[in-house]
């Protein structure tokens, strides 16, 4: 039987599980991206800041990925269901480039306007609002990028808590020896993480400041 | 404030320096005890080094820098005891590296503090226009990025944004340092005749002797955080003051010719 056939034969299992998997990355990035600005944003903006949240966040990238989902299953509502678990942990990850590529691009902002605009008497949020954040929002979408894209991979691990995904696929596989099986989960991954990338890629060009 | 007839208002003192210090948090001094008064219309020439304590005095006005101590006056109120937000709205701000917004067109930068002081659409886009006008520049530029101008358009940008709300003080940081010669001597002459028509206070830093010779109505020369001297370009050539001698030998022959005679 060859892979084609394989993927035309269990289509709608192939899709939900694509389905799953996108609402794991897509939760965790969302909630990645309303926590991270705001920590990114503080830690530009009081120095005090910068090392506490940046080094936080690097510290948990340091755990493995399948400790992480066992450190978070006693967190109460959390360990509840494996998708939530599955959630908090991606999110987790996606933390550190979110924040880092916010305080980046933000530091990276041009002293000169700064101090022009700050000079011509913008307040603290209208520099925020108007100035820096425009002008920082190709660097902080490409930290969401590889936020995404590597969500994506590590989505796949999710299913070793049950919580779904294209990894469901990629374990059955790998526990029945079964190729056919771990490529019906890792196509659609890799052509998940290929089209995110290539998708924020454009809209970050889209959107850099000339 | 008015412009209103130059007899009296001239002499009407603008910006106070009282005494100010000003002290690094590492405990290096860059103002030593400034004591200066600005009067109303004048264009009074921070003239100095590098390092001298020019650029940090004029900080203090716009209190981009706080004293660390005595007092600095604006308009007869101390800074710190005034809304910084709006002290500096009333203050027009020009830098030699310029700082225009990448990302705002040229119409958007100059219109700036106007829209954040709530101007209508209507009244924002006129003043734009009055404003491009004023600086020399057509107004199809309106429409234009930063980055599509020159570096001597630039600096017209930077003059029409500083200009904006019409603030009746106007702070310039070496507003020429950076740009050709040619180019810097239209925009010294465009800042005269300009100047001659808006009568606002200016407030000038340079380390260009010709340059605050031509533009000056008075000069302050700076040294190591202390002013040495204050005179009017004409006295400043005859000056028996060694500092000021050193930057006339330094900058040679026939200073006498650009020096401002107070042609107004």
């Amino acid at each position: 039987m060859n892979i084609l056939h394989f993927f035309a034969e269990h289509h709608e299992e192939i899709l939900e599980l694509t389905l799953e998997h996108l609402w794991l990355v897509g939760a965790s990035t969302l909630l990645a991206v309303l926590i991270g600005i705001p920590l990114g944003i503080l830690s530009a903006q009081r120095p005090m800041w910068n090392r506490p949240v940046l080094g936080t966040a690097n510290i948990i990238q340091t755990i493995p990925s399948l400790a992480l989902f066992g450190f978070l299953l006693p967190v109460p509502w959390i360990g509840a269901r494996a998708d939530r678990l599955a959630i908090l942990a991606l999110t987790l990850y996606a933390l550190l480039p979110v924040i880092r590529n916010t305080y980046t691009g933000i530091r990276g902002v041009d002293a000169s306007v700064v101090e022009a605009g700050r000079g011509m008497g913008l307040t603290d949020r209208q520099l925020l609002f108007q100035v820096e954040l425009p002008l920082a929002v190709s660097v902080i979408l490409s930290g969401v990028r590889v936020a995404v894209v590597v969500s994506v991979g590590l989505a796949t691990i999710a299913a070793a808590i049950g919580a779904g995904g294209l990894g469901e696929f990629i374990f059955r596989g790998l526990a029945m020896v079964n190729n056919q099986l771990i490529l019906a989960g890792a196509i659609p991954a890799a052509i998940l993480a290929l089209s995110a990338d290539f998708g924020l890629g454009w809209l970050e060009n889209r959107l850099r400041p000339r | 404030m008015e412009r209103g007839s130059t007899g009296e208002s001239a002499a009407k003192t603008v910006i106070e320096f009282c005494g100010v210090l000003y002290v690094l948090p590492n405990g290096k001094p860059l103002l030593q005890g400034l004591n200066l008064t600005i009067k109303c219309g004048e264009t009074l020439v921070f003239l100095g080094r590098s390092g001298s304590g020019k650029t940090t005095t004029l900080k203090l006005i716009n209190r981009l820098l706080v004293p660390t101590g005595g007092d600095v006056r604006v308009n007869g109120a101390s800074t710190m005891a005034t809304d910084v937000i709006r002290l500096r709205r009333g203050i027009g701000y020009v830098i030699q590296d310029v700082g225009l917004f990448p990302h705002f067109t040229v119409e958007r930068n100059i219109g700036i503090v106007p829209r954040i002081e709530g101007w209508s659409n209507d009244r924002i886009h006129a003043r734009v226009h009055e404003l491009l006008e004023m600086v020399g520049l057509p107004p199809e530029m309106a429409s234009r990025y930063p980055h599509e101008l020159s570096g001597g358009q630039r600096q017209r940008v930077g003059v029409a944004r500083a200009l904006g709300a019409d603030p009746a003080i106007l702070l310039m940081d070496e507003p020429f340092g950076a740009l050709d010669a040619i180019t810097r001597d239209q925009l010294q002459q465009e800042f005269l005749s300009l100047q001659q028509r808006l009568n606002k206070t200016v407030v000038f830093v340079t380390h260009d002797l010709r340059e605050a010779l031509r533009l000056g109505s008075r000069i302050a020369l700076m040294e190591a955080g202390r002013l040495v001297t204050v005179l009017p370009p004409q006295e400043f050539l005859r000056s028996r003051d060694p500092l000021a001698a050193a930057y006339l030998r330094a900058f040679g022959e026939r200073l006498d010719a650009v020096a401002n005679r107070g042609t107004s």
